[in-house]
């Protein structure tokens, strides 16, 4: 090793000497010079926007693509990018106009039918995109994506283009802050390449971000390049970015130590207690935009009847939140007061503190309200959940410890793991479960009607539990209809603070993100969904 | 000779068939890895019911099989969830595997025999209880530690090689994956070449060599060393599958892209193509390693005789 690493600088010595560029002789682990060498995991669907739906592929479509919006990666707040106005006023048809100038990597103009294209792609079901279902607010989703059967339709009646920067979209409902969620990839444009050689733009992925793929092999890493002709205001910053895929974030983080990585965004949880240590001021650990809670099987009458409410808050109030973030995840996750994320900021909606009591740790009164509500269904709760990843049989057992704890019980709380997340989440959907189960959730676009409204409203997509409250739905239902984010803001609050009386779910902690880097680079930051901002990390 | 191969190859084919059932059946058993593949969202039941279909997964497990099976003796082992196809993921990963198991392989041989003649030909000296204790140590400490500390040491507080090997894994990155990987079955092959020597060294024919006046070297390598590596060689041909399927672990810790990787994330993902069809390949392996071992006896001991 040694002996190759020195014959790799003799070459390069030589070819300096001879083309005066040393370019590719950076660093042991051989990133050009100005490129960052970043940890990767393996993407788990083909990259198409419309179809990936993880943190891996995100972060790759994050460089290479931009959409109408884009979220402000410090706030998080959602600002045009290539769209120049977003007009409607009905909340429910809106006018998109482009912005002139923009084009796709390849030189391809980006133009409405790059949008409405790729949106009726997304979601025909022949296509079966998973990301599918972000479409369902549009007309005329029910016709290409019917429940069940053969689509009836190909394209989107609620997408008309108006001309080559101008489209019109209705939707199926009033929905005032539409237009904020179009900064989530599913919503990027598409070239005709995607269209026209799937495959082969598959292998490669052509975008119109501020980065163009140089070269992929699946499974092992993808080199980027800064895109030079980009015309938007964030250009990349350094000239390049190299993602490594590691299947252990121990390695990354080892091979970060040895100055063979610049950037590791998943701090391995046995190096926690080290991390400050190693790297100084050059790890970062702040809020992301997800949040984990315990959700109640309220199909469950045992658990939905009158009098558990109390019984569910109670439990809410036997976890000593503060404990367990601090001594499983070194701050790593925050103790959640509400059902949102403080990623969300306050303008976003979220409210610190909401959840009031019912989120404070206080044995004494759980334990007096686990009684008034008639005790545990069966005298003893288990919880669920998957312990293939995250730490989840650690704080598990904390959990229930707690709660045994409050109540005095050792056997009042035992825990179910369960071996792969497919299991698990196919327990959850067939509701095979009668005691509460983890429920986590990942924004799509820092909206508090993306914490709320897929999760608790009457029969959405994420309701697990099955909580109804025509209350909450009425209240959500009015929100949608504000004309103003502020007073929209105050109505999903507003529904919150039933969530908090009827303790569907009861919430855990707020996960941060956490990075670490090299002393090659510097500005790095997270975004609110935690993911790297590659664009803005200078080299050297 | 030849019928003996024809005979065992033929063997072959219900190991194989059973095998293939077996792990497909078990990764079957996991459940319906679909739901899983939608994140923390409830699947869109419409698009998870075309996914289903596509993946024959909405058809009974017998059907599965059949059709698997089929596509399988055409050639096409199927396509993972990332849409590429296992036969591309099989191509990139068991020649980096093949590579890390010759490495381990070559320390094995190397290291361990060397050591176990050398101490089996000085029996109760301090050089046998030394190697007799640093193989002790050895067996016992896990791979997983064994990993860690080697990768720590030699990668980040010396930075002699990189802690992580590329994807394209060349021999000279392997170097120290292969003594991590190697370890455990060093220290066997060593105790098995050591007990075996100490035993031959005794026996009547070394007595005659000797006696006969040949050099010491020739007595050594030419009729000691080759009765008594038989039980090695048997031990080192199945460790040929065993290294190769079981280098998940030591894959992990040095980052290398091979059969363990891909074992590892189909398993996780629950992505039965990959899994078939990589411990398929595996279970081929292991079986032609163990007819390889049964031809190699021969040559070692004209006593042994296939007609």
């Amino acid at each position: 090793m040694r002996g190759a690493t020195r014959a790799r600088w003799a070459v390069c010595a030589l070819s300096a000497v001879l083309a005066a560029a040393a370019a590719g002789c950076g660093g042991g682990g051989g990133g050009g010079t100005g490129v960052v060498r970043s940890s990767w995991g393996d993407p788990q669907n083909p990259l198409e926007p419309a179809n990936t739906n993880e943190v891996q592929g995100g972060k790759v479509l994050a460089m290479i693509f931009r959409g109408l919006k884009r979220y402000d990666p410090r706030s998080g707040a959602a600002e045009n990018m290539l769209a120049e106005k977003i007009e409607t006023s009905d909340q429910q048809n809106f006018t998109i106009t482009l912005k002139d100038g923009w084009t796709f990597s390849n030189g391809e103009k980006v133009t409405s039918k790059s949008f409405t294209d790729a949106w009726n792609y997304a979601a025909l079901v022949d296509n079966k995109q998973k990301n599918a279902s972000f479409f369902e607010y549009v007309d005329g989703y029910d016709k290409v994506h019917p429940a069940s059967g053969a689509a009836t339709a190909k394209t989107l009646s609620g997408l008309v283009v108006k001309d080559d920067r101008t489209f019109t979209v209705k939707l199926k409902t009033k929905f005032s802050t539409w237009p904020d969620t179009l900064g989530y990839t599913a919503y990027a444009p598409l070239p005709r390449a995607f269209f026209d050689d799937h495959a082969a733009w598959l292998k490669k992925p052509v975008g119109n971000g501020p980065y163009a793929i140089d070269s992929y092999a699946k499974g092992s890493a993808m080199k980027l390049t800064k895109w030079d002709g980009y015309p938007g205001d964030d250009k990349a910053k350094n000239s390049g970015v190299e993602l490594r895929v590691y299947t252990d974030n121990n390695t990354a983080y080892t091979d970060l130590q040895a100055g063979n990585l610049d950037l590791v965004d998943d701090i391995p949880s046995a190096q926690l207690k080290n991390v400050k240590n190693d790297l100084g001021d050059r790890y970062i650990n702040q809020p992301a935009g997800i949040i984990q809670t315990l959700a109640f099987p309220m199909y469950d009458a045992n658990w939905s009847k009158s009098g558990m409410e109390k019984v569910r808050r109670g439990l809410s109030m036997a976890i000593n939140r503060d404990q367990i973030t601090d001594q499983i995840y070194q701050k790593t996750r925050t103790p959640a007061t509400d059902w949102t994320s403080p990623a969300l900021g306050e303008k976003g909606g979220y409210k610190a503190g909401l959840c009031g009591d019912a989120c404070t740790f206080d044995a004494a009164s759980a334990k007096k309200l686990i009684q008034e509500g008639g005790g545990l269904p069966g005298g003893r709760i288990t919880l669920t959940s998957n312990v293939d990843t995250g730490s989840h049989r650690v704080w598990m057992d904390a959990v229930c410890n707690s709660i045994n704890n409050a109540l005095g019980n050792d056997n009042a709380c035992i825990v179910n793991p369960v071996g792969t997340f497919a299991d698990f989440r196919n327990q959850i959907s067939e509701q095979r479960l009668s005691n509460p189960f983890r429920s986590g959730w990942q924004m799509d676009y820092p909206l508090i009607q993306n914490f709320l409204q897929p999760l608790y409203y009457t029969d959405a997509s994420s309701n697990y539990g099955k909580f109804s409250d025509p209350q909450f739905d009425k209240l959500v239902d009015e929100a949608n209809a504000e004309s103003s984010q502020g007073a929209a803001n105050a109505k999903f609050q507003d529904a919150e603070r039933i969530l908090a009386r009827e303790m569907p779910a009861i919430p855990l902690w707020y996960q941060n993100g956490s990075a670490g880097y090299s002393d090659r680079v510097s500005d790095v930051t997270l975004n609110p969904f935690s993911v790297p901002v590659y664009e803005q990390i200078k080299v050297g | 000779m030849g019928r003996y191969v024809i005979r065992r190859l033929l063997q072959m084919v219900p190991v194989f068939i059973g095998s293939t059932f077996l792990i497909f059946f078990m990764v079957y058993a996991l459940g319906d890895p679909v739901a899983a593949l939608f994140g923390d969202k409830a699947p869109d039941p419409a698009t998870a019911a075309r996914i289903r279909r596509e993946l024959y997964l909405d058809e009974p497990l017998w059907k599965q099989y059949g059709h698997y099976m089929g596509q399988i003796l055409s050639g096409d082992f199927g396509t993972a969830f990332n849409g590429q196809k296992v036969t591309e993921l099989m191509a990139d990963a068991f020649p980096v595997t093949l590579r890390l198991t010759l490495v381990a392989i070559l320390f094995e041989i190397v290291i361990g025999i060397t050591l176990g003649v050398l101490s089996g030909l000085r029996r109760g000296r301090s050089v046998d209880t030394s190697v007799l204790l640093l193989t002790l140590i050895v067996v016992s400490i896990p791979t997983f530690v064994s990993g860690y500390v080697l990768q720590y040491l030699f990668g980040v507080k010396w930075g002699i090689v990189s802690p992580s090997v590329s994807p394209e894994a060349p021999f000279d990155e392997l170097l120290l994956p292969g003594i991590v990987l190697a370890l455990t079955s060093l220290a066997y092959v060593t105790r098995l070449s050591r007990t075996s020597i100490a035993e031959n060294s005794r026996a009547d024919y070394v007595r005659t060599a000797v006696a006969k006046g040949l050099p010491r070297r020739r007595v050594v390598t030419r009729h000691l060393l080759r009765n008594s590596l038989i039980p090695v060689v048997t031990f080192i041909g199945t460790d040929v599958g065993a290294l190769m399927g079981g280098a998940i672990v030591t894959e992990r810790i040095f980052n290398i892209h091979g059969v363990g990787f891909q074992l590892y994330q189909g398993i996780l993902r629950q992505n039965s193509p990959t899994v078939v069809g990589f411990v398929t390949i595996l279970v081929i392996v292991f079986l032609l390693a163990n007819l390889f071992v049964d031809l190699l006896y021969a040559v070692l001991d004209p006593r042994i005789r296939y007609a």
